[in-house]
């Protein structure tokens, strides 16, 4: 059943969205976050577990300190401030992916609270969005559920559980409202997780992968008609994995909401389910406020008391801020203006980092990253990032037409070959047989075929009109079925009639 | 009966000097205590499990050790070779767990605790798991589900709880020395009750790692002996700071059994807390206690009188933090991972049914009571009323305690406010079970060590009467100071240990009806059966 919507366009003439989001960011520590596990993601289920992990009867937490400094350093660079001290608190409800049947979380005492980022949106408007705090907590098991229509764990025949990821390190990053974004709203959702993913990212406190789950984001999206201060009922739209997924979920949820608001219904509080495949969202499970979780103090733990020579210490380590760090690549890479940000949007700035530091230069870097990979992505319906084109590889065919081995055009192909997973490109290359024809005998061949051809063109350029020479180094091209190298065969034209380059 | 008399009642300290001079091997030791375990045990069940095999393998790899000589014989710990029994609360690797509860019957830890390590790098044979109060809830060890321990100074009567089978296997000369864990008072109220020593050090004092825990910021693992030495000589085995207990203190352990041998207690400022003894307490209780601070006196001690005015809330406090903190603990016993799975009859097969089904079956009724409590407690729009509330009696409780100790270096009162009662007397009146602890709960409050020493028999039961020892946080050296001292006293005024007045519990005395009676055996699993 497939819930009515609005046009985009209509929902934003009648209402205004007011949007929220909590993104939790798994750490990079070596264990976990109260046990001596190590925090290794993709192993075989249920090998990086101890009986704390486990929830064994009698075991006890253990705080990890570079957790601590991790999630110090996330709220720094948020421009949060930092809680002198603070606890940890239980989290009681039970379900099987939580061993204790409690979760140790931060309540009312996160320890981090009340900061900002600026977001730069495509056009280079600058938007701030509030933070409300920044808690630590640990992940849960993954349940799989066997059997059943939905893959949910009603209906399921049974279900598998995997602790391995129970007990990694979380932050859990909340804004406050973010009011006025009006039709900038599913632009500035995807902003503002870029920007979340890029801080942890340059930290180096997590892989910031978000297809592994590493940066996970659960968008609050409500509408009001125009003009009134109080707040719509809001719909939780829950682990949103990817930037143009959060751009569609608030999207979508805004002609959702808006539809309802139109029907003259009430909107459910509820979360509601992302659906990648139908860019659509699913009911989940009913949430009210008043969920009692049984918060209280764990008696297990002392609190966490974060001196501020401390905090100043963390603080002399941040890497230089985001924006910072994007006007020095701007000016190092020599990019315009408009091509910097056509970067920034199309996603690719990191990558195109790791590309140069690969060994290419920033222009070659730019070809390939927005000439080729972002218009595939868009194709193939992912994030840039996440296509599967190596630095490396970027450097390797480019090293190739450089060399005159291959020229621009088989070097697209070759691109497409490691794509469809053939190999690597000097693979590709001897496998499809690619080589630019470098022996002028069989160009010659073909270029006195192409001149006999055409007798006007040739004529022409004898008379000194050298932009007629395309005509026959097409010629030239199709005769050697693109593996001439167009430079080389420009040369042989001019010197075959005789006149001067 | 093959028992031999001398070794299973000497003190643990009288065993380790011959065990280190050779006069007696580790080997014929433990076997003595396990042949002791045979002959009474089955009047007592002191026992949940009995670990013979074990034991006597370390015994024999401590008496090798001996033999060889050489630096390895020399760094064995003094208790090297003296046995102990292990409250079942505290997790052992190589034998079963289980709580008191049929929800962890069969669960092997795949982990040992801190001080069962401790124990074990100390080379002292484990004899078994000792019988408790389901997860350490009860006063009499009636709540165990399987079945309940009797007093070995009378066996219808109660042995205290919730350790009343370390207290109990003690008591009965079944090991020198135990383990047990005090969250309201299941160390102190069951020496007193059995005529034994236990002390609660101050929280944080011993690791908590592998005690199943059920208030975790009340609950601490101490020792129980028969003598103060002992439980010093032990309490040094087990404490000091562990890196997998965060609220485990950084201190470097005080040297306890030094304070032990003190011997004198002239100058020490000894505070009676008006509000724990006179009304509410047996007069041979009261009388008992009185003739302690009597002897105290005489040998150079300042008798104080301080007031404890918020201890009278001590009690209701402790039974909202103490059942809220056990209904989060006891969240993991759902049947998903280890222990008891019991399956709905019928209706769905649902992972919320199948966890109902097995907390339904698996937990007893005063678990149950509790975690109902706990739960409601803790309750969105109850918490501040209840839980906070009884959070800022703590803290009153902890400044009158303050307040106490700038006015004594030690405070006294009686342990436990009766003898042993009868087994049944109240098990259906839960309010009256929880008055027992009413001296005993201030301390797990705030935090602070206790100890309990026999204090005589009372005049009119016959039964012994503990007298407590307080202490500030991290003084535990100064209960043992005082408590070395009292009872050298006492026992000089008694002509021996208390102990000594015990029934034999291997001759049958007459006018005693025998536990080895089928008829009363069902009786008394009937009683255990009934809640």
């Amino acid at each position: 059943m497939s819930d009515a919507t609005l046009s985009f366009e209509e929902a934003m003439e009648k209402y205004d969205p007011v949007l929220g989001f909590e993104v939790h960011v798994e750490l990079n520590t070596k264990t976990k976050m109260f046990s001596s596990a190590p925090n290794v993601f993709g192993d075989e289920p249920n090998t990086n577990v101890n009986e704390v992990d486990l929830g064994m009867p009698g075991v006890l937490p253990v705080v990890n300190r570079t957790a601590i400094e991790s999630s110090i350093k996330i709220g720094l660079a948020l421009n949060c401030k930092i809680a002198e001290t603070c606890r940890f608190a239980r989290k009681n409800y039970f379900y099987p992916d939580t061993p204790k049947n409690f979760q140790t979380s931060q309540y009312d005492e996160p320890i981090a609270y009340d900061g900002y980022l600026d977001i730069e949106l495509s056009d280079g408007t600058m938007f701030r969005v509030e933070i409300e705090r920044a808690h630590m907590e640990e992940d849960a098991g993954k349940l799989t559920h066997m059997g059943g229509a939905t893959g949910r764990i009603q209906g399921a025949d049974y279900s598998l559980v995997d602790y391995n990821r129970s007990g990694v390190p979380l932050v859990e990053i909340v804004t406050k409202p973010i009011e006025g974004a009006g039709s900038r709203a599913p632009e500035l959702a995807k902003a503002y997780v870029a920007a979340v993913r890029e801080i942890v990212k340059n930290l180096g406190v997590s892989d910031a992968k978000m297809e592994r789950g590493n940066v996970r984001c659960d968008a609050n999206v409500s509408l009001r008609p125009h003009g009134r201060e109080r707040f719509g009922i809001r719909s939780e739209t829950k682990n949103v994995n990817s930037l143009r997924a959060v751009e569609h979920a608030v999207h979508y949820e805004i002609r959702r909401h808006a539809a309802v608001l139109d029907s003259g219904e009430p909107v459910i509080q509820e979360t509601r389910h992302w659906h990648e495949d139908t860019r659509s969202t699913t009911s989940g499970r009913p949430k009210s406020d008043a969920d009692d979780y049984r918060y209280f103090p764990e008696p297990d733990l002392v609190p966490i008391v974060a001196s501020r020579e401390w905090v100043e210490e963390l603080r002399a380590t941040l890497p230089e801020p985001p924006a910072a760090r994007r006007k020095r690549l701007q000016a190092h890479w020599g990019y315009s203006d408009l091509e910097f940000r056509d970067v920034v949007n199309a996603g690719v700035m990191d990558e195109i980092e790791e590309t140069i530091a690969a060994g290419a230069t920033a222009t070659v870097a730019r070809k390939w990253w927005m000439g080729e990979i972002v218009g595939r992505a868009k194709i193939a319906d992912v994030d840039p990032g996440q296509l599967g084109v190596a630095p490396a590889t970027i450097v390797e065919l480019n090293t190739m037409v450089e060399d005159g081995k291959i020229n621009n055009k088989m070097a697209t192909e070759v691109l497409d070959g490691v794509l469809a997973g053939e190999g690597t490109p000097a693979e590709i290359v001897a496998k499809r047989g690619l080589a630019v024809v470098s022996d002028d005998g069989p160009l010659l061949e073909a270029i006195d075929a192409a001149l006999a051809a055409q007798p006007g063109v040739a004529d022409k350029i004898r008379g000194g009109k050298l932009q007629a020479i395309g005509a026959i180094v097409g010629g030239v091209m199709k005769a050697t079925r693109g593996q001439a190298d167009a430079g080389r065969v420009r040369e042989l034209i001019l010197e075959r009639l005789g006149v001067e380059g | 009966m093959t028992e031999n008399n001398e070794l299973i009642r000497s003190s643990a300290a009288t065993l380790a000097g011959k065990l280190a001079a050779r006069e007696v091997s580790a080997v014929e030791v433990t076997q003595a205590h396990l042949d002791r375990i045979a002959a009474v045990d089955g009047k007592v069940h002191a026992f949940l499990h009995v670990n013979t095999d074990e034991a006597l393998a370390v015994a024999a790899e401590v008496d090798a050790i001996r033999a060889a000589g050489g630096p390895a014989a020399q760094e064995l710990h003094a208790l090297a070779g003296v046995p102990i029994a292990v409250k079942d609360l505290i997790v052992t690797v190589g034998q079963p767990t289980t709580a008191g509860s049929k929800i962890l019957e069969g669960w092997h830890s795949p982990y040992d605790a801190t001080v069962v390590k401790r124990l074990r790098a100390a080379k002292m044979p484990i004899l078994g798991k000792t019988n408790l109060d389901e997860f350490a809830m009860g006063s009499s060890t009636e709540h165990s589900a399987f079945g309940p321990t009797h007093n070995p100074w009378d066996l219808d009567r109660i042995p205290g709880g919730s350790g009343g089978g370390s207290a109990a296997a003690v008591a009965a000369f079944e090991a020198p020395l135990a383990l047990g864990t005090d969250t309201g008072g299941s160390i102190r109220q069951p020496g007193a009750v059995t005529g034994t020593v236990g002390v609660k050090p101050t929280y944080g004092g011993v690791s908590r790692y592998g005690a199943i825990a059920m208030a975790s910021s009340l609950d601490q693992i101490g020792p129980v002996s028969r003598t103060v030495l002992d439980s010093a000589l032990l309490h040094q085995v087990i404490g000091g700071h562990d890196p997998h207990d965060s609220t485990s203190l950084p201190d470097p352990l005080e040297d306890l059994v030094a304070a032990a041998s003190i011997g004198n207690v002239h100058g020490m400022r000894i505070g009676i807390i008006k509000e724990l003894h006179g009304e509410g307490y047996q007069t041979g209780v009261e009388n008992r206690f009185n003739e302690s601070l009597e002897l105290l006196k005489s040998a150079g001690a300042e008798i104080v009188e301080v007031s404890c005015p918020n201890f009278k809330y001590a009690l209701g406090a402790y039974y909202l933090i103490m059942p809220s903190e056990a209904s989060s603990n006891l969240a993991k016993f759902d049947g998903v991972r280890y222990g008891l799975r019991v399956l709905p009859e019928d209706g769905p097969m649902t992972i919320e049914r199948v966890m109902g089904a097995t907390r339904a079956a698996g937990f007893g009724d005063e678990v149950k009571r509790r975690i109902i409590l706990g739960t409601y407690a803790l309750s969105a729009g109850y918490y501040d009323a209840y839980y906070g509330s009884a959070q800022k009696v703590r803290t009153l409780i902890q400044r009158d305690f303050d307040a106490a100790f700038a006015k004594a270096d030690v405070l006294i009162s009686p342990t436990a406010p009766t003898t042993a009662f009868k087994l049944g007397e109240k098990l259906n009146d839960p309010l009256a079970m929880y008055l027992n602890d009413v001296a005993t709960i201030p301390a797990n409050m705030a935090g602070v060590p206790g100890l309990s020493l026999p204090g005589g028999l009372a005049d009119e039961d016959g039964l012994p009467v503990g007298v407590q020892l307080l202490a500030p946080a991290r003084q535990d050296a100064r209960l043992y100071r005082v408590g070395a001292v009292l009872e050298s006293l006492l026992e000089a005024q008694w002509g021996g240990p208390l102990l000594d007045r015990a029934p034999s519990l291997t001759e049958p005395s007459p006018g005693t009806p025998s536990l080895a009676d089928p008829a009363l055996n069902d009786t008394v699993a009937s009683h255990g059966g009934s809640h």
